[in-house]
């Protein structure tokens, strides 16, 4: 899917090797801090929190030691952006980080790598120590005597939770993969209980071309609550499925003629934690203020079964809870239940509303942003395709 | 990257807590919140949990257990925190700024019962089929909210084998609740670590070393686990009804050890708060319900003390005098929890442990020797039973070695909370029995026995009646009222130095056989230590290991349980540390209440050793029956 690229003017832009941190090195954390500020990036993994007040936090911070982590836990189903990224441009991923380490004190950088990415370890190795080689990373980086900094790369073992930040410190830690209490957040207490910054990779791949092009440069481009640009990982019904680079503010049906998608019942915004857009609502814009996602784009036409698509993202969810907290380790398997019985056609509707309440309950109950999030898919397929499933060929008409 | 030491269990969740600033006086020390319209002021990082409960309102909990650390995971305890998106979970959410709570808005209320309502969804068994009916957490939260329905269904086969594989421990774990209380204890608070969820979603449950059976993995036996589980899921193996059958049998004669602990907590089965004493009611219930014969088990922890002091003296003479190679520190033996942790864990110190017998197994041993000969009764009809705070204890009494009476000495421990049970199902309400004695022949005991419930009391027993022994002054004269303080309460790790002076006293006549003067103790320095938990004791193994301070002393108490014995996994539930506090203040209260204080002093101790043991102790005959040994077991299983 790969060659069916979309080069946006972004994130894709010209860049040459080690410009990022020389640019970084030579001017104040506070400039760093004050560009990516001016920038108004938000994090690109999905929940959009500002990544210069993150910085800031950790940057404040007085401790011993502290940490950059890459969290390339690519797991959402229907993403796959962040392998582009680390396969074909892994200088702006690592000089992110490095600049990131620059920026807040940090002398360590973690990637924490998909289990399923271990194919590209090797490359990745290779071009870590490339920029030893090059000095822009280990001791005294581009001749300069007061920062050192290196990258290790941690494999997961396949756990989607691993992608929510604290649960990956954990699984980091050597600990059983689940999601931490939060608050304290890992900015005051993350890796071994030290500040550390835990960033995406596409949010840290555009670290380099802030620092050397301008926040002023990047805001530009977006919407004005949304800067920049967003890779999308495209897939489903459409003729150009891969990774396109658009800004933010695209609407829906602006991209689906883009990717060549033709009879489009329905798009799942945000893989299996993030919300099916009904026909109706094509002219919505992706973007923070409206349909918010971490990339990931799944396209249904006509022919399929809505009912279906939600039965196997709750399959999906049922399996990937850590199975710590009530709301998300049984109630999705209820949520799943419901829907295996609207595909048999034997259940109330009363049952199916009061399974709505539960996973409006999970929404708010649960302990991570798995649990919190699982529900999306059941409540909004169910409500915008009600018709399909409860008169069509979703099931029987209920009793 | 970093290195967790050397064999440190995984940390089942490091708790992230904000740490409560020593001094509020400082500007942000104090933080004011508002709870349901109600203003109010609270240190620096307290949860909103116990902000709560500072202003008198009660937030439903499960998985949340004053011993252990914040888990978070039953979400059973949200509430409302205005400007955030989501509900809190109050237990784990720690107040750094000002904020304002709502406990009881229609989602806070609802979120609860849909909670409960999963929880009960795969909650294998009927509430009436149960033995923690009545004492079940989720049962009482779902009365408290008025659960009437099972709105998401309800399991109808259980998902689990019961494992009562342990002589100690049962697992059901279709009743559990996944609010890891159990492996949190394991963990965090004993450092053992035989238990931790395995799997994930829907199948996720708590499980052992590759789901082996609790006998097979290195499980101590302690039953911490058992005090905090909130439902029925952990157990004790109950032998109840094999003592009833031994009751109901003609033949047999049934006899029953006390040990003090149970006493000390007893009366909370019957509806006593914590901290009474049902010592001589207890008596009476037993004769009731059909025991023939009622012993204090404060008897041979009387014995212990002469035998295990006795040992202690032998090796300090041997090392100080002949210069020979002996192990130092010794440790006590008398609980088994702690027995079979040293055994897994520290198998190359197994030659410190003191091969003296725990109270409950020299008891046994003399039982079917000394008493079956005196009051003429084969000791194949007799039934040795050990009410004991204590899980383990059903191990100890059936390790293979302890059958040194030529029978198994001591035929079934039960616990605090089993033996309540009976008495109820005999139909007697404890706290209404008259009050009578023990039975001869072993009759009294003195409080040194009886302290050994405690955390630090067996090294108090000891120390009084070593301090006797040596300085040849009454212990009375050292330490005001022979209390010895610095090894009260409830500090994880305690320590003490005793300066022996150059005054020493004549060899009493009990020892002349050992010592000749005690002119070699002159100018030396007894060092001791106390550790109750095992988390505890690992510290003080690894310094010893270290060749730290604690390796330089001579005695040290282990005891596996927090709290000692009084805080054992036997002893009625809940647990807390207040709990603890007031079960150890019943035990030295009446210690200080009795005439009888120091082991020695015994007339009955002293009468076995003119009588039975006649070559005194550490001899022949009380190393047959007294002593034992151990078995190097380590931390892999086959």
């Amino acid at each position: 899917m790969e060659n069916k690229k979309r080069k946006g003017d972004v994130l894709f832009s010209k860049y040459n090797r080690g410009e990022g941190i020389k640019k970084a090195l030579s001017i104040t954390r506070e400039d760093i801090l004050f560009e990516l500020r001016d920038s108004k990036l938000k994090g690109r993994g999905g929940a959009g929190f500002p990544t210069a007040t993150k910085w800031t936090i950790v940057a404040a911070a007085i401790a011993d030691q502290k940490y950059v982590i890459c969290n390339a836990d690519e797991g959402e189903p229907g993403t796959f952006k962040d392998r582009v990224l680390l396969l074909e441009y892994p200088e702006l991923v690592f000089e992110g980080m490095v600049i990131a380490g620059y920026t807040i004190g940090a002398t360590k950088g973690i990637v924490y790598l998909r289990g399923e990415y271990e194919y590209m370890l090797n490359s990745l190795e290779d071009y870590l120590d490339s920029m030893r080689r090059d000095n822009l990373l280990g001791k005294n980086i581009l001749g300069n005597s007061k920062f050192d900094f290196d990258i290790m790369i941690r494999l997961g073992s396949g756990a989607y939770v691993c992608g929510e930040e604290t649960a990956l410190i954990e699984s980091l830690e050597g600990n059983r993969g689940e999601a931490r209490n939060r608050p304290p957040y890992p900015v005051n207490t993350g890796y071994f209980g030290m500040p550390t910054v835990v960033n995406n990779v596409e949010t840290l791949a555009s670290i380099p071309h802030i620092i050397t092009k301008g926040g002023e440069w990047y805001r530009k481009h977006g919407t004005d609550k949304s800067s920049g640009s967003k890779l999308f990982s495209v897939s489903g019904d459409c003729l150009r499925p891969g990774v396109y680079e658009l800004p933010w503010g695209t609407t829906i049906s602006e991209l689906l003629k883009i990717v060549g998608a033709k009879d489009t019942k329905a798009v799942q915004v945000g893989g299996a934690s993030g919300i099916c857009i009904p026909k109706s609502q094509f002219d919505r814009s992706l973007a923070y203020e409206d349909v918010a996602t971490g990339g990931s784009i799944m396209i249904f036409n006509e022919n399929r079964n809505m009912l279906h698509v939600l039965k196997n993202f709750m399959e999906f969810f049922v399996e990937e809870s850590c199975g710590q907290c009530t709301p998300c380790r049984i109630g999705n398997v209820k949520l799943l239940e419901g829907v295996e019985m609207i595909e048999k056609g034997e259940y109330k509707f009363s049952y199916i509303n009061q399974l709505k309440g539960l996973g409006k309950t999970m929404q708010v109950a649960s302990k991570c942003g798995l649990g919190q999030s699982s529900p999306n898919a059941f409540i909004s397929i169910l409500e915008n395709f009600k018709e399909e499933i409860f008169n069509g060929n979703g099931g029987g008409n209920g009793k | 990257m970093e290195s967790k030491g050397d064999f440190r269990a995984p940390v089942s969740q490091t708790p992230h807590t904000i740490e409560k600033p020593k001094d509020t006086s400082t500007i942000g020390g104090m933080i004011s919140v508002e709870i349901n319209e109600k203003k109010i002021s609270v240190p620096l990082g307290t949860t909103i949990l116990e902000a709560c409960k500072m202003a008198g309102i009660t937030i439903p909990t499960l998985c949340h257990h004053e011993d252990l650390c914040v888990a978070g995971v039953c979400r059973i305890c949200v509430v409302e925190v205005q400007g955030m998106r989501t509900l809190q979970a109050s237990c784990a959410f720690p107040i750094t700024s000002p904020i304002k709570i709502r406990t009881s808005t229609p989602m806070v209320r609802k979120a609860r019962k849909h909670v409960l309502e999963l929880l009960l969804s795969e909650h294998y068994g009927e509430c009436y089929a149960c033995f923690r009916n009545g004492k079940c957490e989720l049962q009482f939260l779902a009365k408290e909210y008025g659960i009437d329905q099972y709105t998401f269904g309800h399991v109808t086969e259980p998902q689990f084998e019961i494992d009562n594989s342990s002589y100690s421990v049962i697992r059901e774990m279709s009743k559990c609740v996944l609010c890891k209380r159990c492996v949190r204890t394991c963990i965090d608070l004993q450092e053992v670590g035989v238990l931790e969820a395995i799997d994930r979603g829907d199948k996720t449950h708590i499980g052992t070393f590759l789901e082996k059976p609790l006998a097979d993995v290195i499980c101590i036996n302690c039953g911490q686990c058992i005090n905090r589980c909130p439902t029925a899921a952990l157990r004790a193996n109950d032998p109840s009804d094999e003592i009833w059958a031994a009751i109901d049998d003609p033949k047999k004669h049934v006899v029953i050890q006390t040990a003090p602990s149970p006493r000390a907590a007893i009366g909370e089965e019957f509806g006593l708060g914590a901290g009474h004493s049902m010592t001589r009611e207890l008596n009476t219930a037993l004769r009731r319900i059909g025991f023939d014969k009622v012993f204090d088990t404060n008897f041979t922890a009387d014995l212990t003390i002469i035998e295990e002091g006795t040992e202690l003296i032998q090796r300090l003479y041997k090392a100080l005098v002949k210069k020979e190679q002996v192990a130092l520190p010794q440790f006590t033996s008398c609980s088994p929890g702690w027995v079979k942790f040293i055994e897994h864990y520290y198998p190359e110190y197994l030659d410190n442990l003191s091969s003296a017998k725990s109270p409950q197994q020299m008891f046994g041993a003399l039982i079917k020797t000394f008493y079956a000969a005196k009051a003429g009764i084969d000791p194949a009809d007799i039934v040795s039973v050990a009410v004991m705070p204590c899980s383990a204890k059903k191990f100890e009494c059936n390790r293979p070695e302890m059958n040194d009476s030529g029978y198994k000495d001591v035929d079934f421990g039960l616990t605090t909370r089993e033996l309540a049970r009976m008495i109820k199902e005999a139909g007697i309400n404890l706290p209404e029995m008259p009050k009578s004695n023990f039975d001869s022949p072993f009759g009294e005991a003195s409080g040194a026995g009886l302290i050994f419930g405690a955390t630090g009391g067996v090294m108090e027993a000891a120390i009084r009646s070593v301090v006797e022994f040596v300085l040849g002054k009454k212990a009375e004269d050292i330490f005001e009222k022979a209390n010895i303080i610095p090894l009260r309460g409830f500090d994880g790790i305690k320590y003490m130095e005793i300066p022996i002076g150059d005054m020493v006293g004549p060899v009493p006549k009990l020892l002349q056989s050992l010592v000749p003067n005690w002119d070699w103790l002159k100018g030396a320095t007894l060092k001791v230590a106390v550790a109750h938990g095992t988390a505890n004791a690992k510290k003080i193994m690894d310094d010893i290991k270290a060749g730290g301070k604690f390796s330089e002393c001579h005695f040290i108490e282990f005891m596996a349980c927090p709290g000692g014995c009084i805080g054992g996994g036997g002893q009625p539930i809940p647990t807390t540390p207040e709990i603890r506090r007031l079960r150890a203040q019943a035990i030295y209260s009446e210690d200080e209440s009795l005439e009888l204080r120091k082991s020695h002093e015994n007339p009955h101790v002293v009468k076995i050793y003119q009588e039975f043991l006649t070559e005194g102790p550490c001899s022949h005959l009380s190393h047959k029956l007294l002593h034992t040994h151990y078995v190097k077991r380590g931390r892999y299983i086959a």
